[in-house]
């Protein structure tokens, strides 16, 4: 090696060996820098998960998220709402009393036997993509809620249809066979095995819906995921993140956009009360209208409140009795259970005023109906009857249990409801209750093998008549759940159900649930709920308070903070057979 | 090699671990399908178990999980009908992950510096305070931390919204909670971390040699003090990356959290099952970054 060559590589050696403060802050420098970037690659990462959107017009807080918004899947009463809004009926209902009016169908003709309808659709009923809406997409339709592939809880709501049980289990293979069909583009006929008074509601139920049939066969179940999606109803749907919102857009081809007063809507799936109350507060929601989003530690404070509206709901609290188990098959023990609660004092101590003491199962305000009297408080004759079913003072009575479910929120209720039980039937008839607290489902697929004893139910009526309430303790029906089977029971209610005139058709009804609640008394009912909207109206306007808490989008707006009647007015009368507005 | 290995291991392991949920959740009593309001027929019931195959034999409802999950498929959600278990992943896990990297970096950013700081102030006022605000973020519990935040700086005070998702003033009470109640722990596992590694006799021999005291800490203790935090660190970012369900339901943040815990409350099994198996693989993997991590921090720690 050179003299030179050995100088450049001690040279380089010293300069690997001690390096100078430069290198050393150029290479902190260039960790820093690497840093950056990689924070920076984070942070951009991350801010993509935002998305920026333009607020809407009117938000409302729903309760839980959606399970589905295919109308003929769809159980419960928030995801209804928001498939009323995306897809029509033939009828639909009025906001202001939930009675039906024309919805696809600008009328109907009924039969003077009750039994065949003859719809005729309107000539300006467009999809949201622009198709005509005709009676062959209606039939469809309707087949396919009847379709056993589709899995419709609710398939049932078009048994009232001649052979469409039949078509439903296979018994029948003949498409005409069954009852409704398209005549031409405009007239659709439906053919009922009876005359049901209530049709005309069940044409506005979810299942009797109008979908897009193309739209189905190309995506199957994936089909409300499609864009464009084509709707029937006032609004188009925008976009649909699980627990996170809907967006529901006006639909400018519906046959009534007239009336549909705000561009865009958000529908929020919110599960927790207190996050419902706190979103309102600060103004990030104008309506909460669930009365599970209600909580109920504030229902003192809350039920002061202008902006608190409550009105009369077609929902009742109850208890269920198993008559497979002794001594509960004796209907002089299960009276004496009925006779022994006070619904007054549970209603008082309990419930805070969220709902009425229930005498009877049907609650009142129902259609055509008024309910017969039930088992009122009477200790004595509570005692008496169990003394005459041998057990004077309880003495002997077996060690029953009550079955409730553990829940959150305002629904903690039931437990309290069970210790108020148990202390009335200790209090006076002397006898020992076990409370049983278990999950929901479990509580549920217990109910359904009759594996308990006393439990804890409710039930939310469908549509505005006392059959949607009294076919539930038919002898087959699924949601009897109790055992109970009684044949004058399903005669009544089958008369009932046949019945044209009003008021033979009430007067049936009521000696079948004299059966049910003072006779035999195979459930109690303990209230009637009541329905829970809160919004400040005079900052929203287009929600009437009704029985079905029927509230149909479209009508809400926010009312500009001048000029508010004029506007009012204007957005809720412009169209045909409309409601308008009472404020 | 040995992290290829681990990597293999990873296949038996999901069987496990599948196979264990599978079973449990269909012993679990309750099906997704009762509810309330039973359909009108038990045809309809009959139908709607068919269209899920729930009617099927056991061993034939996990070979069809088996073979969908070779195609990347968990199925639909028999909870959310029109969704599939992979839509609401894809929907939430992006969520989920935004709010536990953000979290992850509030509780080391915190955690690291304050575990640190106690240790070099042991026995004085600042060790006093800061290891006081380590034990209150490990005591006060998140469905506790996050209400009071949301009642102060939200209704109270209007600085953040309340809840909901959809910009960066959503996820700061969120991430807040969430960083503030793992940064305790942070805090709590480096300062120990830091005390223990300063009673080694290479530190001794460093102070002997004249080195300040700073420099003894950061120079030599520090990286081996981080071997407990970097234990504790794999799991803790495997927990928030999936979400947390306390805080995305009083957030009401669109993770999947909170869809864990209302998937099994709702029976949705194959939403259950797709999610324990993300939750396997994050934790494996994160494991393995741990193992990994140790090589770089400790010399002497060396895998075949």
């Amino acid at each position: 090696m050179s003299s030179a060559n050995r100088d450049t590589a001690i040279r380089r050696w010293l300069r690997f060996r001690f390096k100078p403060a430069w290198a050393a802050r150029r290479r902190r420098a260039r960790k820093v820098a690497m840093l950056s970037v990689a924070w920076l690659g984070l942070l951009l990462t991350l801010s993509g998960c935002f998305q920026a959107e333009s607020p809407a017009d009117v938000v409302i807080v729903n309760g839980n998220e959606p399970e589905s918004l295919d109308p003929q899947i769809v159980t419960g009463v928030s995801e209804m709402r928001i498939t009323k809004a995306l897809f029509d009926g033939l009828i639909r209902l009025d906001p202001t009393n939930a009675a039906p009016v024309p919805g696809l169908a600008e009328r109907w003709e009924v039969s003077t036997d009750g039994k065949l309808y003859t719809f005729y659709l309107r000539s300006n009923a467009v999809w949201s993509t622009g198709e005509p809406i005709t009676s062959a997409d209606v039939e469809w339709s309707w087949f396919r809620a009847l379709d056993p592939m589709t899995a419709s809880d609710y398939a049932g709501q078009l048994f009232g249809i001649k052979n469409a049980e039949n078509w439903y289990n296979g018994r029948v293979t003949n498409r005409a066979e069954v009852g409704f069909r398209a005549l031409d583009a405009h007239t659709f006929q439906v053919e009922l095995n009876v005359p049901l008074a209530f049709f005309p509601e069940l044409c506005a139920f979810p299942t009797l819906a109008v979908i897009p049939r193309q739209t189905i066969e190309t995506y199957g179940d994936r089909w409300l995921h499609a864009k464009p999606l084509p709707t029937s109803g006032a609004f188009t749907l925008d976009a649909w993140r699980v627990n996170d919102k809907v967006r529901l857009r006006r639909n400018p081809r519906y046959w009534d956009v007239a009336n549909t007063a705000s561009e865009v809507v958000d529908v929020l799936p919110i599960s927790s009360p207190n996050t419902a109350l706190n979103l309102y507060a600060t103004g990030a929601a104008d309506i909460v209208w669930d009365k599970d989003l209600v909580p109920a530690e504030l229902m003192d404070v809350l039920v002061e409140r202008p902006d608190f509206h409550s009105f009369t709901y077609l929902g009742t609290y109850f208890y269920r009795f198993n008559v497979n188990e002794p001594p509960l098959n004796d209907s002089r023990v299960r009276r004496a259970f009925a006779l022994a609660t006070d619904k007054a004092r549970l209603i008082s101590k309990l419930t805070r005023g969220i709902g009425r003491p229930a005498a009877h199962f049907v609650p009142d305000g129902v259609a055509h109906y008024s309910s017969p009297p039930g088992l009122d408080y009477d200790p004595a004759a509570a005692r008496a009857a169990l003394a005459a079913a041998g057990f004077p003072e309880g003495k002997g009575f077996p060690r029953l249990s009550y079955t409730f479910f553990s829940a959150s929120g305002g629904a903690n209720l039931h437990g309290k409801i069970a210790v108020e039980l148990q202390q009335m039937w200790r209090e006076v008839l002397g006898v020992d209750i076990e409370l049983r607290q278990i999950e929901r489902k479990v509580f549920y697929a217990s109910q359904s093998k009759l594996d308990y004893q006393i439990s804890t139910s409710s039930w939310i009526g469908d549509y505005n008549d006392a059959n949607t309430f009294l076919d539930l303790f038919l002898s087959a029906s699924g949601n009897n759940r109790t055992g109970w089977k009684n044949a004058r029971y399903d005669a009544l209610v089958a008369a009932a159900n046949a019945e044209t005139d009003q008021t033979k058709r009430a007067d049936r009804f009521r000696q079948a649930e004299t059966i049910l609640i003072a006779e035999e008394a195979p459930i109690v009912p303990l209230y009637f709920y009541l329905g829970y909207n809160y919004y400040d109206d005079q900052k929203i306007g287009g929600i009437w308070p009704n029985i079905l808490d029927e509230h149909p989008i479209q009508f809400i707006y926010k009312r500009p903070p001048q000029r508010q009647s004029t506007t009012v007015a204007q957005s809720a009368s412009a169209g045909t057979g409309n409601p308008t507005p009472r404020e | 090699m040995y992290f290829l290995k681990r990597l293999l291991w990873l296949i038996p392991l999901l069987l496990v671990v599948s196979f264990v949920c599978f079973a449990l959740l269909r012993l679990t009593p309750g099906s997704p399908f009762d509810r309330e309001r039973h359909p009108a027929s038990p045809e309809i019931e009959r139908q709607i178990a068919a269209k899920y195959h729930l009617d099927e034999p056991f061993w034939k409802q996990y070979g069809r999980f088996l073979g969908d999950l070779l195609h990347g498929d968990f199925g639909p959600s028999l909870k959310y009908r029109n969704h599939t278990v992979n839509d609401l992943i894809r929907q939430g896990l992006p969520v989920s992950m935004s709010l536990g990297l953000l979290a992850f970096c509030l509780a080391l950013g915190i955690g690291l510096p304050l575990g640190c700081y106690t240790a070099m102030r042991q026995g004085r006022w600042g060790d006093y305070v800061g290891s006081l605000y380590a034990i209150l973020m490990v005591c006060v519990p998140v469905f506790v931390l996050a209400p009071l935040l949301v009642m102060f700086l939200a209704v109270q005070w209007h600085w953040f919204p309340v809840a909901l998702w959809g910009s960066a003033r959503h996820a700061v009470l969120p991430v807040v909670a969430l960083g503030l109640f793992y940064s305790g722990r942070v805090a709590h596992l480096m300062r120990e971390g830091m005390l223990n590694i300063m009673r080694a006799e290479f530190i001794k021999t460093a102070r002997a040699k004249g080195l300040s005291e700073t420099a003894v800490f950061l120079r030599h203790g520090l990286r081996l003090a981080l071997l407990p935090v970097v234990s504790y660190a794999g799991p803790m970012l495997a927990d928030l990356l999936t979400g947390s369900f306390v805080v995305e339901t009083i957030f009401q943040i669109p993770g999947l959290g909170a869809a864990f815990i209302n998937g099994f409350l709702n029976r949705d099994y194959s939403l259950v099952i797709g999610l324990v198996m993300l939750y396997a693989v994050l934790l494996v993997l994160l494991n393995l970054a741990v193992d990994f991590a140790y090589t770089l921090l400790d010399p002497r720690v060396k895998y075949e």
